[in-house]
């Protein structure tokens, strides 16, 4: 279905589609050790990978959850919530994929901010859904695969306080919220979401603050004040 | 609930609004105001989730300690472009320097 599309704008696309991948993998061994580090073990790490497969979320959960089972309905909540943008891009991508059946399937399990942002890159719809495909695999190829590499690194390693691993995690989602942050809105956000976390954190059970602070700042930003541009 | 548990129905959650997206018709969730909250969710999520875990102890105290000092670190790759890989492994690094030199 791509095959007459023009052979540079294919390579280009081919190009970039391995590139994202590839980051992407290297990005898969920090979740890895930081899933195991949280107290999952090895093949609940790969579930997580092979099932959730969206990087953002995993990271949430595993993150609340460290904090003991307890926190799980929290956890469950925060993946979710971070989850809804992938919804959104589907809304996008179902037009330009125009699949069905099982294959809408299979579209859906891909869709994740990588092989999204590949594939509406492209000027031409037929590199556009090479793109999607391509990204989409080789990102869910060499996630799982690193994913494992990182449990199996995390569970050498004994305490992950003494290798910082903690603290990796908390690099890793001031990681994922940069790109966010680059309007005085979008910090705005951070902040209140922030300070309502760090507020409520002694009074309520892990993980709560945080889906508490979500829901806050987002009242706070559905308020209309001003005209829109 | 059972680690098990939480996580097929999290991850269950997580393909459902993935499917979910592929079925709706567009227009229906289409429009600025769904993109404008949609677009501060994960801003909201990720930076309560960067102060809480940098930035409170046992019992959700608040506490600084060698995880704010790799925050700080990060934030200083991240102004410098460093990649995703190398942000994470200087927050570890720095915490753990730290950690090796007796300061929380």
């Amino acid at each position: 279905m791509t095959a007459a599309a023009d052979p540079g704008a294919r390579r280009a696309v081919v190009r970039q589609s391995l590139s994202v991948g590839v980051a992407t993998g290297a990005y898969g061994i920090s979740f890895g050790a930081l899933a195991v580090a949280a107290g999952l073990d090895t093949w609940q790490a790969m579930a997580l990978s092979l099932l959730m497969f969206t990087g953002g979320s995993q990271f949430a959960f595993v993150g609340i959850i460290g904090g003991g089972l307890h926190a799980a309905p929290a956890a469950i909540a925060a993946s979710s919530m971070l989850g809804i943008r992938n919804g959104l891009y589907a809304l996008e991508l179902a037009h330009l994929l125009n699949v069905r059946g099982g294959r809408r399937v299979a579209a859906a399990h891909l869709t994740i901010d990588e092989s999204t942002a590949v594939a509406v890159a492209q000027d031409d719809p037929r590199t556009a859904r090479l793109g999607f495909w391509l990204t989409g695999l080789t990102v869910f190829a060499l996630w799982n695969l690193t994913t494992l590499a990182g449990a199996l690194i995390g569970n050498l390693i004994g305490d992950p306080r003494t290798y910082g691993l903690d603290a990796a995690a908390c690099a890793a989602f001031t990681a994922l919220l940069w790109p966010r942050l680059r309007s005085r809105d979008g910090v705005a956000i951070a902040v209140l979401g922030a300070v309502v976390a760090v507020v409520l954190a002694p009074t309520m059970p892990p993980g709560i603050p945080v889906v508490a602070a979500a829901a806050a700042a987002l009242l706070a930003w559905r308020t209309p004040r001003r005209e829109r541009p | 609930m059972s680690m098990w548990t939480a996580l097929i129905v999290a991850a269950a959650i997580a393909f459902a609004l993935k499917l979910a997206g592929h079925l709706i018709p567009a227009h229906l969730l289409d429009g600025p105001r769904v993109r404008r909250l949609t677009g501060a969710l994960p801003i909201a999520l990720l930076a309560a989730l960067v102060a809480t875990q940098a930035l409170t102890g046992p019992g959700g105290t608040f506490v600084l300690d060698a995880r704010a000092a790799a925050v700080g670190v990060a934030v200083v790759a991240l102004v410098l472009r460093a990649p995703f890989i190398v942000v994470v492994v200087l927050g570890a690094a720095t915490a753990a320097v730290l950690r090796a030199m007796g300061w929380s």
